[in-house]
């Protein structure tokens, strides 16, 4: 068949296509019909060596056919109470080498320097400048009236933004740059480990005990265990170039970036909540410590229950 | 059949035809970025003016606004405007997945977290000699989302077919040489006069003793071969 024919035969069919694509609500159950006519009259056009306008007019329907047929179906509802009681969990137990390694990359630096920072005087100088050991000293005195900052609850708010803005940046940080074969993860674990550490071996030593724990073990059991968790992301990248196994490096590091893009939502969902803890909650010094300590200790127990038993099946 | 040196990427839909698209370099997508780039920075400027007026609830509100800017003006952008930034918008790209189905949450979060590494060592270095040294100018964030940017702009018109009378071939031609003779009817009004009498002039040995205008007579074959009348 000649082109003007073909043309004139299946023009009112492409019109058709068109005005589908254009207005998708009006009868939608038609476009996969029309749509795989359309390809049909793409591959002829190929075949028969159709001019190339022609080939391209059709390629260009025939994409936006495809763009809008399998785009469509992917939208499913009530997706966010599947991740958080599925998808987040089952991740995480899946990845649970790659979160031992960060959790370790994490604590053992923090543990070494908290301990030489609380057993010697000038440990925590090898990492800290004296100004901020000052600053951190200031925070949490036990003599001062408010604990943390000085604040009211204008000042909740503004930290609220505060902390989203700087941990949830710290955290993708630490996830992205774990592309630089993990080396960038394990940085951040380790350095944010030794600072973290330091600070909980210094002020224990100065006696201010009483002050910063109450103050951090709240928002703590939602903070540090997302900082692991986004490094043990960083960390799976990183190894998907490093240890590809039978795969080629990209298609290692293809396969796995969807999985590591959940974990990450999930630590910055706990990110949230822990800014939210944070600015609200630690900051409540009126209120006794043990409550706050046994608050504290009650949501690390429900973190780790959750991450560790929720969506095991899954997984 | 000639090695193919374009930058065109090829994917086959269940239906098993070939969709072709053409993947956009780094120097239209650096256009893009810098347009959004500017979006973000007065829309920073103007939270940041209004935050002079605000007490330290609107500070954090106002940080909270810095970060989504941030981390997720992207990444909304290009789920929920079917691949396309304000930047890529003007310059007539979106990302899809390999596959050409539109970018979905997942994969548009892992290239624009790991933008943190694209940009390394500053301006954008790393991600230029990926997208350099790929065949699909990927940068490294969409080499691990799977992902790929490419241009989709309208068609542009069909160029007019010239003014003369379809002729019937004088001579039984293949499949190439029709399509050529079609091609130069097609492009009567994109090439300059001069090229298509040299064109024609190729095909002296085959041109009938009678014609007086050769460019005009295959033209009028090519329409022929087309089926115009």
């Amino acid at each position: 068949m000649k082109q003007a024919d073909f043309e004139r035969r299946h023009a009112p069919l492409w019109e058709r296509c068109e005005s589908l694509l254009a207005t998708p609500a009006q009868d939608g159950a038609s476009l996969p019909a029309v749509y795989r006519q359309v390809c049909a009259h793409l591959a002829l056009a190929k075949q028969r060596r159709y001019t190339p306008e022609l080939v391209a007019r059709l390629n260009d329907l025939a994409g936006r056919g495809y763009f809008a047929l399998y785009g469509a179906s992917r939208k499913h509802q009530r997706l966010w109470l599947r991740f958080f009681v599925v998808d987040f969990p089952a991740a995480v137990a899946r990845n649970r080498r790659f979160v031992l390694a960060a959790a370790l990359l994490f604590i053992l630096p923090g543990l070494g320097l908290g301990l030489a920072a609380w057993l010697t005087e000038d440990a925590i100088y090898s990492f800290f400048g004296a100004s901020q050991v000052r600053e951190f000293e200031a925070m949490y005195d036990p003599a001062n009236a408010r604990v943390g900052r000085d604040r009211d609850s204008q000042d909740d708010w503004q930290m609220f933004g505060f902390y989203i803005y700087n941990n949830i940046g710290i955290a993708f940080r630490t996830f992205a740059t774990g592309l630089l074969f993990g080396a960038g993860s394990a940085f951040f674990l380790v350095y944010n480990g030794l600072a973290i550490g330091g600070v909980m071996g210094h002020l224990t030593r100065a006696g201010y005990a009483v002050t910063f724990y109450p103050f951090v073990i709240g928002h703590g059991a939602f903070e540090l265990t997302a900082i692991v968790l986004s490094g043990a992301a960083g960390l799976r990248l990183g190894s998907a170039l490093l240890l590809p196994g039978n795969r080629s490096r990209l298609g290692a590091l293809r396969q796995c970036a969807p999985e590591t893009a959940v974990i990450i939502y999930g630590a910055a969902a706990m990110l949230v909540v822990a800014a939210a803890l944070e600015a609200f909650w630690s900051s409540r010094t009126s209120l006794p410590a043990g409550l706050r300590i046994g608050v504290g200790g009650v949501l690390w127990c429900l973190v780790i229950a959750y991450l560790a038993t929720g969506g095991r099946r899954a997984a | 059949m000639a090695v193919e040196l374009d930058t065109l990427h090829k994917v086959v839909t269940p239906e098993n035809i070939d969709l072709q698209v053409e993947c956009a370099g780094p120097v239209s997508r650096c256009l893009a970025y810098l347009i959004d780039l500017g979006i973000r920075a007065l829309v920073m400027l103007v939270l940041g003016l209004l935050a002079l007026f605000l007490d330290r609830v609107g500070v954090g509100l106002l940080m909270l606004g810095w970060f989504a800017l941030d981390w997720f003006y992207p990444v909304l952008f290009e789920v929920l405007r079917d691949g396309q930034t304000p930047g890529k918008r003007a310059l007539g790209l979106r990302v899809v997945h390999l596959d050409l189905s539109p970018i979905r949450w997942s994969a548009s979060l892992v290239r624009n977290l790991l933008r943190t590494v694209d940009f390394l060592p500053g301006t954008y270095l790393l991600a230029t000699l990926s997208m350099c040294m790929t065949r699909r100018f990927q940068r490294l964030g969409d080499l691990a989302a799977g992902s790929l940017v490419v241009y989709h702009t309208p068609l542009a018109p069909t160029a007019a077919l010239p003014e003369v009378r379809a002729i019937s071939a004088p001579l039984a031609l293949d499949r190439d040489e029709a399509r050529a003779l079609v091609d130069f009817a097609c492009r009567a009004n994109t090439l300059s006069g001069a090229r298509q009498r040299e064109l024609a002039e190729l095909l002296a040995p085959a041109l009938p003793g009678t014609v007086d205008d050769p460019v005009r007579y295959w033209q009028g074959v090519g329409l022929g071969l087309m089926g115009e009348t």
